[in-house]
């Protein structure tokens, strides 16, 4: 049953609100101005009569004469594989000038969790070429994972490049915020990759209306749990997840929520988590991937986009002056995939690396405030400008295994095997034998 | 209790999770269980406020498709969990709903508005049982019992019991269903009540039916070496891991949940990731309990209301799983309850709290914040039951402070209630150093308090010798600082090798590597040997000419510690490591 309305009483912010009934929770409206203009609203509070509608295309020049149609439903997303190949706005219409799918199903978006014991553990490695990644933070499939990055970083260049490494069966993209050339590029890099068959883009650009940004993740999501149920492996990329949540706070501004952190409401920790939630390796169906960038106002990790993100995601990409942060970073599944579908030597090699690397950085911070350069100092010092010329520079794209054998190397180069605290099984077949008798101890 | 059908409402509001209820009549009560309609469905939901006839109500569920006019049916009943056998190895949702079971019906999504039993109701159990007719039995007393896994699982007087009761009947050892009655017992008063194996109790109310709490009188070994040794938790005691995201909360967590020699563990995962339970569903199945010999899922019952789960359910799942804590310790069942993370379950009390527009505390959390966090770790504790046995409860909470900062209110709420303090580190986990605990920022007041306890248990220095050792890592940390304003130049030899001390100490003894098979866990039969060892090693005063003669032997002496603990006990390679140490220790010390 549709039911119209004309007239709305009260707006404020991007909320309008009228009287009406028989409305639902969450239920979706069509809003006419009296010019011809329409836009979705969705239902976010009743209060007897009194209906909130949350406008997606905000309410600039929203009259109060507008009609409210109630469409019985609500949001959601037409489903086939029809959808490959194509680009729509942040509310679902078609950008590319191509029809829209009609006759397609309808999805609902935002939908049920998956049951836990549906979940399998996640064992299959994707192997990105990056060795910041693949060797001290490989990436797992299903993995839900943010890009955390300060402002001017090629976050948007990272996450075009592990899109396409990672060979998924369909990318979804979901663009919150974007610039247009920034559109374009990830347009051009899925066309140029050959991959444009099989994704699907959601795009909301910076010109669009804020609260059009709160679907992207949503429809984007929705799509990928269809594909994934039905086999498929999926990656969504999201970026700019900050623009998203910058539009909860929006909202909750104008529903006069009592903020709880720099003006962001108490339920952004859930609101982020209900999306990242999606990603999963479905027991006898397909696995849902999710990389996201999350930008850092002021490049502070401790704001609370970012922090609620950490707090959700199986760890982040720490991108700091052009390259991945090995301190930072963090991939919480690589522990289900190092020495099990990786070398057996792994493990050893990026605890100990990291370790001696941190001990470089601190011998490198001693010598700038002028201390004496010990001999030791002097082998770290050397390890840390190897470390960050062969393995953190963004431009080096090589194999896992290649990458681990160069962190031996590495290693012997600079020090003795008893300063690596490596276990001695793994030291004795992996160490490299010609530097390892040089240094032997006299 | 209310005649649960003489109560009538319809739905007046919806704002996310909170409906609001105009009561057409009847009276409800607080906290009481009622059922939103929405469409075909029945949502359960719990009242949380009642003002006049307009009462609020928290969904357990998504509220989406709610309208106004829809009926709400009461139920009379406070929001409770089932107790009875077949509650041990199961995976529940926040409201004790069997996932399994569900996944069987529903496939891949959980569909709201389905409710289950949480045991079978058709099994039946083998009764044993322990009164005569004519005994007299109180709360909690033990009726029967019947072998649940790997042990007996005691069949109670119900636990609301008030005063007194006589068994009038008592069914003979045979098979029944947790819903037969195997027991009728006469109150003082002259009324009867017929006694099923299963019975409920409202989730937030404690079960007290035990003579008294005793303060916690030994270690509860973790298999943590830098827990039991440094930060010792009691067994009956609390404690709390506050941490950064991605600083080790819950790899702590899984690897005590293990390791912790305990009868019964229960997992509570509240609005923490999905993935994380699924490691323990699918591990601990193979996992050998060394107590039982059992699968560790035998011993372990999971509750799982994760993040993307309807947020009113996660602030209920730790009540389900203290309460179910609780009945096993009426059966003088050693208990482990482990909540990861109970900020997220502070936060459900926070959205709440904002939907009812109460007046915000610090961070707009409720000015209840600190009584309910209290309230919890109270139950906690080690009891003596009326029957003279003990049974304990150990309560380990991860809190997940915003930005990390320890100043905030659950942080801070958490501190004021529990025995002990593991706070993680961010600059240790990123320096890789696990697990992240602190050991300068953290504390335990189980070390005073069970000194006696530990020297008789442990060994008769042991307390001195772990203090002695933290004095050493102070003030290595203290030169580690001195030495960034300094230089190493600018401290002394005998300074050098206090700093190395330290460095050794914290290597090869307070890190711990999680994934390795053997250094994974530590006994306290293991760490007894390697702390003494240590302790030699650090106490021992060596002497060197040069600051990098005392930089190579250390480097020597931490790696001998350090592959000694990726050996066996009792294997040759760890005699070996030993031997070799006492090498070093012997070259290197003046003769
Ligand atoms: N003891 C350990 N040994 C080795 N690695 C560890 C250890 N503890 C944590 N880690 C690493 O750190 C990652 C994050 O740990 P964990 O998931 O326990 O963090 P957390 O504190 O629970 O974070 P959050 O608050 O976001 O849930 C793990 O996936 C693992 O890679
Ligand atoms: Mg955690």
């Amino acid at each position: 049953m549709i039911k119209t309305y004309t007239g709305i009483t009260n707006i404020i912010g991007d909320i309008a609100e009228l009287d009406a009934t028989g409305v639902a929770f969450g239920e979706l409206a069509l809003i006419t101005n009296p010019s011809g203009e329409s836009t979705l609203a969705q239902v976010i509070r009743i209060d007897r009569e009194k209906v909130s509608l949350q406008v997606f295309a905000g309410t600039k020049g929203l009259s109060t004469q507008a009609t409210v149609r109630f469409m019985g439903h609500p949001m959601q997303v037409r489903f086939s594989d029809q959808l490959l190949g194509r680009v729509f706005t942040g509310s679902g219409a078609p950008m590319d000038g191509k029809p829209p799918l009609e006759s397609a199903p309808a999805v609902e978006i935002a939908g049920p969790s998956v049951n836990p014991v549906r979940r399998v553990v996640p064992a299959n490695f994707i192997e990105t070429r990056i060795p910041m990644i693949d060797l001290f933070n490989p990436l797992v499939e299903s993995q839900k994972l943010p890009i955390f990055s300060e402002a001017g970083e090629p976050f948007n260049e990272l996450l075009a490049r592990i899109g396409l490494q990672a060979k998924a069966d369909i990318i979804i993209f979901g663009g919150i915020g974007l610039k247009f050339d920034e559109y374009i590029f990830f347009r051009r890099t899925f066309e140029n990759g050959g991959v444009m068959d099989r994704t699907v883009m959601f795009v909301h650009t910076a010109a669009d209306p804020v609260v059009e940004r709160l679907l992207v993740p949503d429809l984007a999501l929705a799509c990928a749990e269809q594909f994934g149920i039905r086999g498929k492996r999926v990656l969504v990329l999201l970026t700019d997840m900050t623009a998203f949540a910058d539009a909860l706070k929006e909202i909750s501004v104008a529903m006069e929520q009592v903020p709880s952190n720099l003006g962001f409401p108490g339920s952004l920790y859930s609101d982020l988590a209900s999306r990242y939630e999606k990603a999963v390796d479905f027991q006898e169906a397909g696995s849902i991937t999710v990389l996201a960038v999350t930008t850092m106002p002021g490049g502070d990790v401790t704001h609370p986009v970012p922090d609620n993100t950490g707090y959700i995601t199986e760890g982040q990409y720490y991108l700091k002056n052009g390259v991945i942060n090995p301190f930072g970073s963090l991939s919480r599944l690589k522990q289900l995939v190092i020495g099990k579908v990786t070398r057996e030597d792994h493990n050893s090699v990026m605890n100990s690396m990291i370790r001696l690397y941190a001990r470089a950085l601190e011998s490198k911070k001693k010598i700038s405030m002028g201390f004496e350069k010990t001999e030791t100092d002097e082998k770290y010092l050397q390890y840390g400008d190897l470390f960050e010329q062969r393995f953190m520079d963004l431009k080096v794209d090589i194999p896992l295994n290649q990458a681990l054998d160069y962190g031996w190397q590495t290693m012997a180069e600079c020090f003795s095997p008893q300063e690596v605290n490596i276990k001695r099984d793994i030291l004795e077949k992996y160490w490299p034998k010609s530097t390892s008798e040089a240094s032997a101890e006299s | 209790m209310n005649d649960g059908n003489s109560i009538t409402g319809v739905v007046i509001g919806i704002n996310g999770n909170m409906v609001t209820v105009e009561v057409t009549s009847g009276k409800p009560m607080q906290n009481e269980v009622v059922y939103v309609h929405c469409g075909q469905d029945r949502l359960k939901s719990e009242i949380i406020r009642i003002q006049g006839n307009i009462v609020n109500v928290q969904v357990f569920e998504d509220t989406k498709g709610i309208k106004v006019g829809e009926p709400v049916d009461f139920s009379g009943e406070l929001l409770s969990v089932e107790l009875a056998p077949g509650l041990m190895g199961m995976i529940y949702d926040g409201l004790q709903n069997p996932l399994r079971k569900l996944n069987n019906r529903d496939g891949f999504f959980l569909v709201r508005g389905q409710y289950l039993p949480a045991v079978d109701l058709e099994k039946k159990w083998l009764f044993h049982p322990k009164v005569k007719p004519g005994d007299t039995v109180r709360a909690g007393s033990w009726l029967g019992w019947v072998q649940e896994l790997h042990y007996p699982h005691m069949i109670m007087a119900p636990l609301d019991l008030i005063g007194t009761a006589k068994v009038k009947e008592i069914q003979p050892e045979a098979e029944y269903t947790v819903q037969d009655t195997v027991a009728v017992i006469e109150d003082t008063k002259g009324r009867t009540q017929n006694i099923a194996m299963l019975q409920t109790w409202p989730v937030k109310k404690p079960i007290k039916a035990f003579t008294e709490r005793i303060y916690p009188r030994e270690l509860l070994a973790t298999g943590i070496r830098i827990i039991d040794t440094m930060f010792p938790v009691g067994r009956g005691g609390t404690a709390c891991i506050p941490g950064p995201f991605g600083a080790g909360k819950t790899v702590l967590q899984q690897l005590v949940s293990r390791y912790a020699s305990v009868d019964v563990v229960i997992v509570v995962a509240c609005g923490e990731r999905a993935g994380e339970v699924v490691d323990t569903i699918y591990e601990f199945p193979r996992l050998v309990d060394p107590k039982t010999g059992g699968a560790l899922m035998d011993r372990t019952i999971i509750i799982c209301n994760t993040s993307s789960m309807p947020v009113a359910a996660r602030e209920a799942s730790v009540y389900t799983g203290i309460t179910l804590a609780e009945y096993y310790r009426q059966m003088g069942r050693d208990v482990l309850l482990l909540a990861d993370s109970t900020s997220r379950w502070a936060q459900a009390l926070r959205e709440m709290s904002g939907r009812l527009e109460e007046i915000p505390g610090e961070e707009a959390f409720p000015a209840y914040l600190e009584s309910r966090v209290a309230n919890l770790y109270e139950r906690a504790g080690l009891v003596q039951l009326r029957s003279g046995d003990m049974g304990a409860i150990t309560m380990i909470g991860t809190v997940s402070p915003a930005g990390g900062n320890f100043e905030e209110p659950v942080t801070q709420a958490t501190l004021k209630v529990v025995g002990a303090f593991l706070g993680l580190s961010r600059k240790r986990s990123d320096e890789r150093k696990y697990p992240a605990i602190d050991p300068l920022d953290s504390w335990s007041l189980y070390m005073e308090h069970l000194h006696d306890d530990l020297n008789a248990q442990l060994d008769p220095n042991w307390v001195e010798m772990v203090q002695q050792i933290a004095r050493y890592l102070r003030e290595s940390a203290e030169v580690g600082r001195m030495m960034t304003v300094v230089g190493e130049e600018g401290i002394s030899i005998d300074d050098l090798v206090t700093y190395l001390k330290g460095e050794m100490f914290d290597a090869a003894y307070l890190q711990q590597n999680a994934f390795d098979a053997v250094d994974a866990s530590s006994s306290i039969e293991r760490q007894i040997k390697d702390l003494k060892l240590m302790h030699r090693a650090v106490v021992t005063s060596f002497e060197f000419d040069t600051k990098p003669k005392a930089r190579q032997f250390f480097a020597n002496l931490q790696d001998a510690f350090y592959q000694k603990n990726y050996c066996a006990l009792g294997s040759d390679e760890y005699a070996s490591y030993q031997a070799r140490i006492e090498e070093l220790l012997a070259s290197g010390s003046p003769a």
